[in-house]
């Protein structure tokens, strides 16, 4: 299956160290993936199966430590499925890497200090608009360049995806 | 930790709600809406939860969960599954259906858009039977869920009586005391109406947030659905027990009477106006609906009746009458069989289809009115009409022009001004003109009879809330039925100062007769009764009949208010409505069908076109109307002749019966399932009973979508497993083909029985070209061999034909607009058309004018323009301006020849207004 969300959860998958690969399928015009479980009902929607994963890999800490971190987690990941995947027009694209780069100013990764799912899933949801844009707009959402280039770099997250080359060195200097 | 809240926001429902849920300690401060507290967030986001280390959470159910999870309350899955659909289905369709709700009034779209979504928890709580959405208990996941439908549904007319899981468990949250404090802090006993301000401010949604293509299957459930041991292992059984203990087809004996003890099916379609041709919107809208469920009916063996016929009295036909030198009644007799031949073209298998000009018509008639009268429910009362002296009668709205009271336009009609557009009543229009004779019509009273819906309230509103728990009703039927309830009931009169229908039974009343929408819809019951004397057995007779009534959306206000009222009234234990199924509506390549100006194809006209009428059918029915508008096009019937029919179900069935043919000199072969084929059997039983159960609940185009599937299956089956490849290998390799082309076909076999409802020609021709036996026309819940190996089967022929590009181009072209007789050299022309004769064909589309008037005006605008050639002419004026005055005036003449150009298809009016 080709699907572009189920390459997303394979890939995590493999990051997460998960041997026994699950069975997906998608539904609806809108993509949604779904999880065929064995035992049960299937599971439905990304970060919904994207958490289970972790759970399953017995990597809690993903989902963050504390219950703010958990919060902040989650809010992250819904971020990415109701702005960064609805996202329809050039205009809502910015106001997303607007608001990313601000709320990345002073931070390492999305929860603060930890590395977590948030991360994961926000960089597979930015890589196609990262993809396109130009060296002087990486320049310009700077933090969220700095970020996405880190996490595509954390060992194991980048899989399937082809790097996104971001500039160290500042081109446009003039501009802000 | 600090929550900002905006009062009337949606969104602070849930909020406020888990915050008093799980007691958390939590400031409230309310700020404006557009107040931006997020400080990275560079567009307001409300609400938002300040924690206490400075950190914003801005998701709603972000913070929800993080309430939850304070109070040790992790999330499960369901639950984050749950939120992530509230996040992301629900909210789309939900902001959509608030917006239409709120700002613009749209009650009734707002909650088709609602619907699926609806339906969808509906289910998931009925799949897991538990009292709430994810446990036993209540969890975050209710309180999300809850607070954001809390506006919508606790409006009870978006709460559709049918999803009873979904009501309890809205019910069950709804008296939770942290909800309930919630609903006073947020909307303050406001109701939907608090959320104006509030939703005034936001962008309207996008169109497209909850509109995808009508015309593509509703996103189901994916195709690879796992299948249990257990489902597999009951299929293979099924399978082996061939037609031995398969149920009997009912033989059908006229008259088909209601049997005790059974399941008795009465179904009735929307009676067609007598002159008017049918256009595909009104064939699918009804008799098409109506005939792929009869036929369903009756291929479970159900008692059923089917009837229709022509609704025949009234204004319309004496003006046609009088236009076409005819009678009222040789009008109806002629138009009458218009409609019979289009219906019989397409298939469609009345038990009886029959009129409303008849002696059973006026005698149920006059004995339900009887019957009205005599227990009070009916008023009199005077109504001032126009009456034209000259013409001895009085004038109906559309018979009257003046000068508007509101702007002094001096053209306005009695009903409605073209230029201000306000709605007048035809006794307030300044220095009025009868339209026929151009007298003066004065101001006379008359006395008529109302029918008291007030008084009658009480037990409609009972029967009606019984009928929609207990039976299928559409969402648009339930909506508009109690929209009409809610906005209150007024007497409504029954009389009309007319010639053409049934008389009143009342000597004060011998001028007069009922109005239509009174008589017609007892037009079902004279109908039956012109088919059987027994006709009581079904119209009498609730405790054992299941009435079906199909009708498109615009009849529904009186197939569930006025008529059920009507027999409510007459206390004689009727047959009420128990399953209202309406339509939307089908428009024509994204326009609207339109007689007068040959917009569209009509019921006469599809035959013309060759393509045979079951293909029609399948593409009609494949884009039903079903939840929202739909479009007839002709590039999509096209695709969907050469995809579905042509590439998919043709092409299965085609190549079973080859194979037969073939590779076993038309004998079915020897069949050894393996695994792989029990798979496949199972496959299409899960689809066939996926079939069964949308048809019972009349979802007729998503049912289609099950019989595709299976062919689906099939082509895939026979793709994997080569049978024309191993039927030259070894004696294993030949084994494998035979079972491989014995299961498939008789796959094709069940599809023909499926198919039935649909495409009566075809499935009949599957039948024939497999000689099948007729007793396999029954549909039961499992799929048996039918075709056992032995089975000779006939000759083998393709059941479709390729529709070619340059074909559908060139009916889009004769079907686009211009009538057929006007050549496409007159567009250009056509298109300066002067102002006035615009408006009259703006008119026209309305459905008010009919086309005596057209000419009429046309009449006019000819004499005008000669006037003002000769003026011209007088004043010797250039030549080239006296040649474009006299270019205009032919072309008038040559317009105003084709308005009145007699065909006997053109009728005269559009659309059944007067209903």
């Amino acid at each position: 299956m080709s699907d572009k969300v189920v390459l997303e959860l394979l890939s995590l998958e493999k990051s997460l160290g998960l041997k026994k690969t699950n069975k997906y399928s998608t539904q609806g015009d809108k993509q949604v993936p779904v999880l065929q479980t064995n035992n049960g009902p299937n599971l439905i929607g990304l970060t919904t199966i994207a958490a289970h994963l972790v759970q399953e890999a017995q990597q809690k800490q993903l989902l963050g430590n504390t219950a703010e971190e958990k919060a902040i987690v989650q809010q992250w990941l819904e971020y990415r499925v109701t702005q960064i995947d609805g996202h329809r027009g050039k205009d809502e694209t910015r106001t997303v890497l607007k608001d990313l780069n601000q709320y990345l100013e002073d931070k390492v990764y999305l929860a603060g200090d930890d590395f977590t799912l948030a991360d994961i899933l926000v960089y597979y949801g930015l890589h196609p608009i990262m993809t396109e844009l130009a060296v002087q707009e990486k320049e310009k959402y700077v933090n969220v360049s700095r970020w996405f280039n880190h996490i595509q770099h954390y060992p194991g997250i980048r899989q399937h995806l082809p790097p996104v080359v971001v500039l160290k060195n500042r081109l446009y200097t003039s501009v802000h | 930790m600090r929550l900002y809240l905006t009062e009337g926001n949606p969104h602070c429902l849930k909020v406020v709600a888990a915050v008093e849920l799980t007691g958390s300690r939590c400031e409230l401060q309310f700020v404006g809406v557009e107040e931006r507290v997020v400080p990275f967030l560079a567009h307001s986001k409300l609400p938002c939860l300040q924690l206490d280390n400075g950190n914003y959470l801005f998701s709603t159910n972000a913070i929800c969960q993080y309430l939850f999870t304070l109070r040790g309350k992790e999330p499960s899955d369901l639950t984050n599954q749950w939120l992530e659909w509230e996040g992301t289905e629900l909210q789309t369709a939900l902001s959509g259906a608030l917006y239409m709700a709120v700002v613009q009034g749209k009650r009734e779209e707002a909650a088709g858009a609602l619907q699926k979504k609806c339906a969808y928890i509906d289910q998931s709580l009925m799949k897991r039977s538990c009292p709430f959405l994810a446990a036993d208990a209540i969890t975050v996941a209710d309180i999300v869920l809850w607070g954001a439908l809390y506006p919508l549904l606790s409006d009870s007319t978006f709460l559709p009586g049918d999803l009873k899981a979904l009501r309890s468990w809205f019910e069950r949250v709804c008296a939770v005391a942290a909800c309930r404090k919630a609903v006073e802090s947020i909307l303050k006993g406001k109701g939907l109406q608090a959320l104006k301000p509030y939703l005034q401010k936001q962008p309207a949604p996008s169109q497209r947030a909850e509109t995808p293509a009508s015309n593509e299957p509703e996103g189901g459930e994916s195709a690879d659905r796992v299948l249990t041991e257990e489902e597999i292992g009951a299929a293979a059984e099924s399978w082996s027990k061939g037609l031995s203990a398969w149920p009997k087809p009912k033989p059908i004996e006229h008259p088909v009477l209601p049997q005790p003890n059974e399941k008795n099916v009465l179904i009735t379609s929307a009676l067609p106006y007598v002159n008017n041709v049918p256009h595909l919107g009104n064939i699918i809208g009804c008799v098409l609906s109506a005939d792929v469920f009869a036929r369903f009916c009756r291929l479970r063996n159900w008692t059923t009746l089917f009837v229709c016929g022509t609704d025949e009295y009234g204004t319309a036909t004496e003006t046609k009458a009088l236009e076409e030198g005819l009678s009222p009644q040789q009008i109806c007799d002629k138009y009458h069989a218009v409609h019979a031949h289009i219906y019989q073209w397409f298939g469609i298998s009345f038990d009886h289809f029959g009129r409303t000009t008849t002696q059973r018509q006026t005698e149920i008639s006059q004995d339900i009115f009887r019957r009205l009268l005599d227990r009070d429910f009916l008023l009199q009362d005077t109504v001032e009409q126009l009456r034209c002296e000259s013409c001895q009668k009085f004038l109906a709205d559309r018979f009257v022009e003046g000068t508007c009271p509101f702007c002094n336009y001096e053209e306005a009609r009695g009903d409605q001004c073209d230029k201000c557009g306000k709605l007048i009543n035809a006794t307030e229009l300044k220095s009025p003109q009868c339209k026929i004779c151009k007298g003066t019509p004065v101001v006379k009273s008359s006395k008529h009879l109302f029918l008291d819906l007030p008084k009658l309230e009480a037990r409609l509103v009972k029967w009606l809330e019984d009928s929609m728990v207990s039976g299928n009703w559409t969402p648009n039927a339930r909506f508009i039925a109690r929209s009409w309830i809610r906005d209150g009931l007024k007497p409504r009169c029954i009389t009309r100062d007319l010639k053409w229908g049934i008389p009143v039974p009342l000597e004060e009343f011998k001028d007069k007769v009922f109005y239509v929408w009174f008589d017609a819809p007892i037009g079902y019951l004279s109908i039956t009764a012109n088919y059987t004397d027994q006709w009581e057995r079904w119209w009498k007779n609730p405790e054992q009949v299941q009435l079906y009534n199909f009708m498109a959306k615009d009849n529904v206000p009186f197939h569930s208010v006025v008529f059920p009222c009507s027999l409510l009234g007459a206390e004689d234990n009727y047959t009420l409505v128990n399953h209202l199924i309406a339509t939307e509506y089908l428009n024509y390549e994204d326009g609207k069908f339109s007689k007068s100006r040959g917009v569209g194809v009509f019921g006469d006209m599809a035959k013309e076109t060759g393509i045979p009428a079951d293909i029609w059918r399948f593409y009609l029915l494949f884009i039903r109307p079903e939840g929202q508008d739909s479009s007839f096009s002709w590039s999509d019937l096209l695709l969907k002749n050469n995809s579905e029919l042509l590439n998919n179900l043709g092409n299965f069935i085609n190549r079973a019966g080859m194979f037969v043919c073939k590779f076993f000199e038309g004998r079915v072969p020897e069949m050894e399932l393996n695994d792989d084929d029990k798979r496949l059997l199972a496959q299409a039983t899960w689809e066939l009973r996926q079939y069964l159960q949308l048809l019972e609940k009349v979802r007729i185009r998503d049912a289609l979508k099950c019989i595709l599937n299976i062919s689906r299956h099939g082509n895939q089956y026979i793709q994997a497993n080569e049978p024309w490849k191993r039927i030259k290998g070894t004696d294993a390799d030949r084994q494998r083909a035979g079972t491989v082309t014995g299961v498939a076909v008789n796959m094709a076999c069940l599809l023909s029985v499926m198919l039935q409802p649909y495409m009566p020609s075809v499935s009949a021709s599957i039948q024939e070209q497999l000689l099948a036996p007729p007793q396999c026309n029954v549909l039961t819940e499992e799929f048996v061999c039918i075709l056992p190996s032995g089975h000779q089967i006939g000759a083998v022929s393709p059941l479709f034909q390729k529709l070619e590009t340059d074909q559908i181009e060139s009916w889009r072209k004769r079907f686009g607009g211009q009538q057929p007789d006007e050549g496409s050299a007159n567009q250009s022309k056509t298109e300066a058309k002067p102002a006035a004769e615009t408006k009259a064909a703006a008119a026209e589309d309305a459905g008010k004018d009919a086309d005596p008037q057209r000419a009429k005006q046309l009449a006019e605008e000819v004499t005008k323009q000669g006037e003002v050639v000769r003026e011209l002419k007088a004043q010797k004026a250039e030549k080239a301006v006296i040649g474009a005055a006299v270019t205009k005036l032919l072309e008038l003449k040559k317009q105003l020849v084709l308005a009145e150009g007699k065909t006997p298809e053109a009728p005269a009016q559009k659309g059944k207004k007067k209903k």
